[in-house]
């Protein structure tokens, strides 16, 4: 690139503005050096450890890795239990991202806050409701004794199943969100359309709504599997022995061993395969089709291939057939509104989805222990926690190092967020996957690299580890929540503002931000509340002394199930509510 | 013989009568607007002949069948919406062929039809394409040959030139006329513009807070509405206030407020002494520079609006609004004074009482 000449310097007087391009530059450079040097530089030392033995180059980690059965097993199953998992939650979760989609505004935000309440209720909080749900005195095990169906106790947990169970529970609502982001940009008049021609309901639903939705399908898909294969939380409590996964080798690599470099080996593997998804994804769908936007048809001229014709004749043959089997019935005659089995089926699944942890509620106060059903009413697990210094110290250091995470991350990620949609540059796309690395990398890498670097520069165990390690994984959250309320925003308001005198901070004080205010206030509730359900940084780089609520609750969790622990789940449960109802009553009177 | 017909038809949303109880016939090959304000009920009643709304009373009959709970794949019906609703993940050919597929027509015939539709609309090299390479205009073509490719009894418009500009939209309507005298189906089309109502239909339905204000020849309603509300839609009027001093045979005569009396038409029988107001369609006022006996107004200032130039004059006896007249503009014509005073002059068939006290 030729250089540019630097301009000359204008009179001190009538100060001239940063040119466009280095103003550009200083709103991105925040976000730019917290990644390079806190995601980027120590998944590079990683990389770098994994092919070192000793001082020198050597291949004796992978060869370990791949050469050895036990490895190769638990590789296998983590593929396993990620495929399984990610065809569950997507089956389930369409009919719920579905059924979001068309009903009325008002009943739509009821279903939605269910979806989101599981959504941020921690990992942690719904593997313990699990834990006790499926437990010998559990409520799974004295229903079926209540009904009849077994006499004594059956071991329902240390299982792939009971693995696959929670993980998919864990991971519908985000399959359901991804869903959806996709089928409310479906028009509704589309399937109407169809039905005026003469396409009876089932036809309508699988040759015009399905192929629609099917980007939907195919990011759900990619979201929950790579999100599902850097699982520890789930086979660790809910697994057996043998329902280990890669990332349980990783820490137990590090916790236990201190083997860096076999760890880093496993590592770049996981992240191997989560890049290879993504390529595959990207080849075969495209990854445009992740924003939302539906993937621009290139103009092919003459006939349709072989498979999207072999995909025609399916969807055909789905709608004979489903329109056969809705003539079985009689028809009702109110259409409007859902479906009756659709609803059925989607309040049944949303109560699956909530039960386990408001079941575990009346358990925190149960004198009974952990035993369903709960008796006696006591406060004492409660009294408990507030009494026990280790606990209060890991509340107030979460809570501490949650509200700075969210500050930084907000004051990291707006900038970027106004850059990338008001902004007129080149590379947005660029940017815009740069920022949202975090997401895709799964946490475990940056964790353990993290903790490397942090050993060496003396992070380890202090809040500002902590909280530039949440920055990192909160800030896309804040750039695209932000970037989502600029969209809506009508930048001509900024010019009428201006034109009428008002000086551009004066315009940014009166007009932007208390229009943009309750978007702004949800980014920094989200990332609040991602560094106050995040484990597993802190899980390495927290130290002994120092955990935060989270990694307390691990720790205690891998020792001993108590009703005391039920307590606190309750607690993060309720404070995350909290927080979910605050942000929609923000939304709604925004509205 | 109708084709379709409406007995009684209503719709309720909670408190509030989107359509009140509706009857409404229409005849074979007839092109009838739904013509009226947002909310006037005119989108609810083309929803409840589609299909795409359930209606609370009466019934709709198509070809005298009664099709009131028949899901829309069941009526003889084709649709146009708004935003055309092409497929955006078929192709053209594919868009167009894809009410004949779900009749079950033989391959064959689907290709040779689609190809004559796109003909028909003038885009016979797009069928490869997809809906989003194409154009507002031909997007709008594409979707007026695939609701019309299966021959429907009756096709249904929902303001369909909406999102058009001005002068695709004239084109357009011209489009649509030439394709509905080819294929002679019927139209029911919805529009909030009363010129597209005014140019394209046979009749206009004109509807106002959920029930027919008036239903009648464009014609009609422009020189003979029976409301306020129609004279006022359809148009500019002048509206006189007056007394209806006698009446008989659809003429009258009317005292006005300078205690004048003129002569009216009276498009339907009113009583003696009722208050009416006298609708005047600006351009059929003629001001005549000498006053003298009859309605007297003075001119406040004038404008050229382009073919015609528009005068404002006061009366303070006759109406309360000022009164507005208009001429074709034209160069030799000597240029008004304001200040001054004119004659009004119309003919009494062009002055037509209605009664003043109707609401809306």
């Amino acid at each position: 690139m030729a250089a540019i000449p630097a301009p000359a310097r204008p009179p001190a007087a009538t100060r001239r503005p940063m040119s466009r391009r280095s103003r550009q530059l200083l709103m991105a450079a925040p976000m730019v050096l917290l990644l390079v040097t806190f995601l980027i530089y120590p998944s590079a030392q990683l990389f770098l450890l994994s092919f070192q033995k000793g001082d020198g180059f050597s291949l004796e980690n992978y060869q370990r890795l791949l050469g050895t059965p036990v490895y190769l097993t638990v590789m296998m199953l983590t593929l396993k239990i990620s495929v399984v998992t990610t065809i569950f939650a997507v089956i389930a979760g369409y009919p719920v991202a579905y059924l979001i989609s068309i009903l009325p505004k008002a009943k739509k935000g009821r279903i939605l806050f269910w979806i989101l309440l599981s959504f941020w209720t921690s990992f942690l909080v719904r593997a313990f409701a699990w834990i006790i749900l499926l437990g010998r005195n559990g409520v799974v095990n004295k229903l079926l004794q209540t009904l009849g169906i077994s006499d004594a106790p059956i071991a329902l947990m240390y299982n792939f199943s009971a693995v696959v169970i929670g993980m998919v529970h864990a991971l519908l609502p985000l399959a359901v969100l991804t869903m959806l982001s996709v089928m409310e940009n479906i028009d509704r008049n589309l399937t109407r359309a169809a039905s005026t021609l003469g396409a009876r309901p089932g036809m309508a639903f699988w040759k015009i709504y399905f192929p629609l939705s099917f980007p939907g399908v195919t990011s759900g898909a990619l979201m929950v599997f790579v999100t599902a294969i850097g699982f520890f939380i789930f086979p660790a409590l809910l697994g057996g022995r043998r329902e280990t996964m890669i990332t349980q080798i990783i820490i137990e690599q590090i916790i236990q061993t201190m083997n860096w470099g076999f760890a880093s080996a496993v590592a770049v593997l996981l992240l191997a395969v989560v890049l290879l998804v993504f390529v595959l994804y990207d080849r075969a769908v495209g990854l445009s089709t992740m924003t939302g936007e539906s993937a621009a048809r290139k103009g092919r001229p003459g006939r349709r291939g072989i498979f999207s014709r072999i995909g025609d004749a399916i969807l055909t043959g789905l709608g004979h057939a489903s329109d056969a089997i809705i003539g079985l019935f009689p028809r009702r005659r109110a259409r409007e509104g859902a479906p009756r089995p659709l609803l059925g089926f989607v309040t049944v699944l949303l109560a699956v989805m909530t039960l386990p942890v408001l079941l575990m509620i009346p358990l925190s106060f149960a004198e009974s222990g952990l035993n369903w059903p709960p008796q006696g009413f006591t406060l004492k697990w409660y009294q408990q926690i507030f009494d026990s210094p280790i606990w209060m110290s890991a509340l107030t250091r979460s809570l501490v190092v949650g509200f700075s995470t969210a500050v930084l991350a907000l004051l990291i990620g707006t900038p970027v967020a106004f850059l990338m949609v008001r902004g007129r540059m080149r590379g947005k796309t660029a940017l815009l996957a740069f920022t949202l690395m975090p997401v895709v990398m799964p946490n475990m890498i940056l964790s353990v690299g993290l903790f490397y670097l942090y050993a060496k520069i003396g992070l380890v165990g202090t809040n500002l580890g902590l909280i530039i390690g949440h920055t990192v994984i909160a800030v896309p959250y804040v750039v695209l929540t932000v970037m989502s309320v600029l969209r809506n925003y009508d930048t001509r308001l900024d010019l009428a503002a201006q034109s009428l005198g008002a000086t551009p901070i004066r315009t940014l004080r009166l007009v932007t931000l208390p229009i943009i205010g309750a978007g702004m206030i949800s980014a920094f509730l989200f990332a609040f509340t991602i560094s106050f359900d995040e484990l597993t940084i802190a899980l390495f780089t927290s130290g002994g002394m120092s955990a935060t609520l989270p990694k307390q609750l691990w720790d205690e969790v891998s020792l001993s199930i108590s009703p005391l622990l039920a307590a606190v789940s309750t607690c993060l449960f309720l404070f995350v509510t909290a927080l979910i109802v605050a942000v929609g009553l923000l939304n709604r009177r925004q509205k | 013989m109708s084709t379709l017909e409406t007995q009684g038809l209503g719709k309720v949303y909670g408190d509030f009568v989107a359509l009140a109880p509706t009857d409404l016939k229409v005849e074979k090959g007839e092109f009838l607007t739904l013509l009226g304000p947002s909310g006037s009920g005119k989108t609810t009643l083309l929803s409840l002949i589609a299909g795409l709304a359930e209606a609370d009373s009466g019934r709709i009959l198509m070809n005298d069948r009664d099709v009131t709970y028949a899901a829309p794949y069941q009526r003889d019906i084709g649709m146009m919406f708004q935003n055309y609703a092409l497929f955006p993940h078929m192709t053209i050919a594919e868009n167009i062929a894809f009410p004949l597929k779900m009749r079950g027509t033989p391959a064959a015939e689907i290709r040779r039809l689609v190809q004559e539709a796109l003909d028909m609309v003038r885009l016979p090299h797009i069928a490869d394409r997809f809906p989003k390479e194409l154009s507002g205009g031909q997007q709008q073509r594409v979707a007026l040959a695939r609701c019309t490719i299966y021959r429907p009894s009756v096709i249904l418009m929902d303001e369909p030139l909406g999102a058009l500009d001005k002068k695709l939209r004239d084109q357009m309507q011209f489009e649509i006329l030439r394709i509905h005298k080819e294929i002679g189906g019927t139209i029911v089309y919805v529009t909030h513009d009363q010129e597209e109502a005014m140019t394209m239909s046979d009749r206009i339905c004109l509807m106002n807070g959920g029930r027919i204000a008036q239903l009648g020849s464009p014609a009609d309603l422009y020189f003979r509405p029976q409301s306020l509300f129609v004279a006022d839609f359809l148009g500019e009027a002048n509206l006189l206030e007056g007394r209806l001093v006698s009446g008989a045979d659809g003429e009258g005569v009317v005292r006005l407020g300078d205690a004048s009396e003129i002569r009216v038409t009276l498009p339907r029988p009113l009583g003696q002494g009722a208050a009416v107001k006298v609708m005047l369609r600006p351009q059929n006022i003629r001001l005549e520079d000498t006053p003298g006996e009859g309605l007297n107004a003075r001119l406040r200032s004038w404008s050229v609006t382009g073919a015609s130039t528009k005068f404002f004059l006061e009366a303070p006896a006759l109406a309360s609004d000022p009164l507005i007249a208009t001429r074709a503009t034209a160069m030799s014509a000597r240029a008004p004074e304001p200040g001054r005073d004119y004659r009004l002059s119309f003919d009494p068939r062009d002055a037509v009482a209605i009664p003043a006290d109707e609401a809306a």
